[in-house]
């Protein structure tokens, strides 16, 4: 026990903002499903870039550019091994999970989605894997279809055979929805897809941070997540793609480096990944890719792994048990099965606003996300316009849980 | 009648006594709940001030020249707001309105429910009353 406290205190100490304090008490951060904290090695390696490798990445004959290239190639062959892909031309580094979307929304579907096709998602998408959809049917004719959620949040995987009609041409999955925080079963319906030719694409900004990805085992044709999520700098994002769908898409943006020729008449394009990275990439941000991944691996791995899964999951215990208990209370995202919960938890308390509870725990020192959480039909399919979600990365502990919860309960007296 | 001014200063002047945040957002709270319900047919659409934190609505009436607010929020911390707001600007003319500035807000503490990245529907609460105020005023002009 007293070793475990020890690995905690040992891991919180990489990270610089749990220190601080809000409102006059100390930080207590559980807005992790928005973003994480970055630890000591990455807020480091970004200082040090920006001195020491600061130069445009492929283009310059010099050694300083050199450096630099050096270093956003290193990110992306730790991104590679990251989630087992096989080959760097595989990850495409972007601005972000919701740009890898868009990205394959507008270049797959430019290519392969015609009027009275369809692309099916997820009933518990966040907007940025239901927009961008939506964005590219309108422009061809084609429509959307919605694969639903049953009460406790468990993705219907049995009804996926039935909607994957010969018209659906894609399907975008949601590996852990930002509200619900609960493991989808998306290896059966990449199954079914695939059997019926079709690709699909998973939206991993949650599922990265809390679980080991292997896109190989997975078998996903694409799969988008955020650097800011796991440690990383912001503006940051990383799509991985099969090399065959990657090379039978025609580029998303035009310029930079992304060329092989250019006349005024006609452009050939850059060879895999350049041909998808168009202007100037967030180079720093990128590189940064490589202590942020080898912070997310200290995190997950060996005793200090073992030791933070077994806190996780006590924490999983602890607020499900905690917060069922608060008279009229309704929770989002309740599998029976508890393993298939991350340390995500969106709640309402009948009668009382979240954004309320929010700011009274917010000068408590707590810090949690209310209202929409970018996922309004969920949120509006729960018969509620607003929910409060308190989100765990694997550097909160035990007895933050604790804290927040003596907060909410004080907070909901001072409401109620 | 208090100008804004006045009703600003008593405000400060009773917030003063709290030296604590609990007690004030509590008194806020407590505001709030004791804010008369706007009335059922003045919460339609057309008075939605649709925040992603929190919806609040709000109605003007004119009376003899001046303006008189009901409004209404679904977070208690907001209304609680609201009816300092409604308590400064009820039963004053548009041009008054016009001129004010809300320092008041500020002075006890508040500052922060009127960030915009609060999206709680506060800012456009009070930009809404002064669209009013400029309403009323220009009609009066004619």
């Amino acid at each position: 026990m007293e070793g475990v406290k020890n690995i905690i205190s040992e891991v919180r100490s990489h990270f610089p903002a749990l220190e601080t304090s809000m409102n006059g008490r100390r930080l207590v951060y559980l807005d992790n499903a928005a973003t994480t904290q970055k630890s000591r090695e990455v807020l480091e390696f970004i200082s040090g870039a920006m001195v020491n490798k600061n130069a445009n990445v492929h283009r310059s004959m010099y050694a300083l550019s050199d450096l630099a290239t050096e270093a956003y190639e290193a990110a992306r062959e730790k991104v590679r091994s990251f989630i087992n892909a096989p080959e760097r031309e595989n990850i495409i580094f972007t601005s972000g999970t919701t740009a890898s979307i868009n990205l394959v929304a507008s270049s797959f579907c430019q290519a392969f989605l015609k009027e009275g096709d369809a692309v099916l998602i997820e009933a518990d998408s966040h907007h940025s894997n239901i927009v961008p959809w939506q964005l590219a049917a309108q422009r061809v004719g084609a429509f959307i279809k919605v694969l639903p959620i049953d009460g406790s949040g468990n993705l219907c995987t049995n009804l996926a055979e039935s909607l994957l009609t010969p018209e659906v041409k894609i399907v975008a999955l949601t590996q852990v929805s930002n509200v619900l925080g609960v493991e989808n079963t998306i290896a059966e319906i990449i199954k079914i897809a695939h059997k019926k030719g079709i690709p699909v694409l998973v939206d991993g900004a949650q599922g990265v941070v809390h679980s080991e990805v292997d896109v190989q085992k997975m078998d996903c044709d694409f799969y988008a997540f955020s650097a800011h999520k796991i440690y990383g700098a912001t503006g940051v994002g990383i799509l991985y793609g099969k090399r065959d769908w990657l090379e039978k898409m025609p580029p998303y943006m035009g310029g930079g480096d992304m060329v092989e020729t250019v006349t005024y008449q006609k452009t050939t394009y850059a060879p895999l990944p350049l041909k998808f990275e168009a202007g100037t990439p967030n180079f720093t941000g990128a590189a940064s890719l490589l202590p942020a991944l080898e912070t997310a691996e200290y995190l997950r791995r060996g005793e200090v792994g073992d030791a933070l899964k077994k806190e996780e999951r006590a924490i999983v215990s602890f607020m499900m048990e905690k917060l069922s208990q608060i008279p009229d209370i309704e929770i989002y995202g309740t599998p029976e099965n508890l393993e298939k919960k991350h340390p995500i938890f969106s709640f309402n308390v009948k009668g009382v606003n979240a954004g309320d509870m929010a700011q009274i725990l917010d000068k408590m020192g707590v810090a949690v996300r209310s209202g929409l959480m970018c996922a309004e039909p969920l949120i509006n399919s729960f018969g509620a316009t607003s929910a409060l979600r308190a989100s765990f990365a694997p550097y909160n502990t035990l007895e933050e849980a604790d804290y927040f919860v003596q907060c909410l309960q004080r907070a909901l007296q001072m409401l109620k | 009648m208090a100008t804004i001014k006045e009703i600003e200063a008593q405000i400060i002047e009773e917030f003063s006594i709290f030296d604590n945040w609990m007690d004030k957002y509590q008194y806020i709270i407590d505001l709030g709940k004791s804010l008369p319900v706007i009335e059922e047919s003045a919460k339609k659409d057309e008075n939605l001030i649709k925040g992603c934190q929190s919806r609040v609505w709000l109605n003007c009436k004119e009376e003899e020249g001046l303006l008189y607010f009901s409004a209404d929020s679904d977070a208690i911390i907001t209304k609680g707001i609201i009816s300092l707001l409604i308590r400064v600007y009820n039963g004053q003319s548009p041009k008054d309105i016009l001129d004010s500035d809300l320092s008041f807000i500020e002075s006890i503490g508040l500052k922060e429910n009127l960030s915009p990245t609060r999206a709680n529907g506060l800012l456009s609460m009070i930009k809404q009353i002064k669209y009013y105020a400029l309403a009323y005023a220009e009609k009066e002009e004619k």
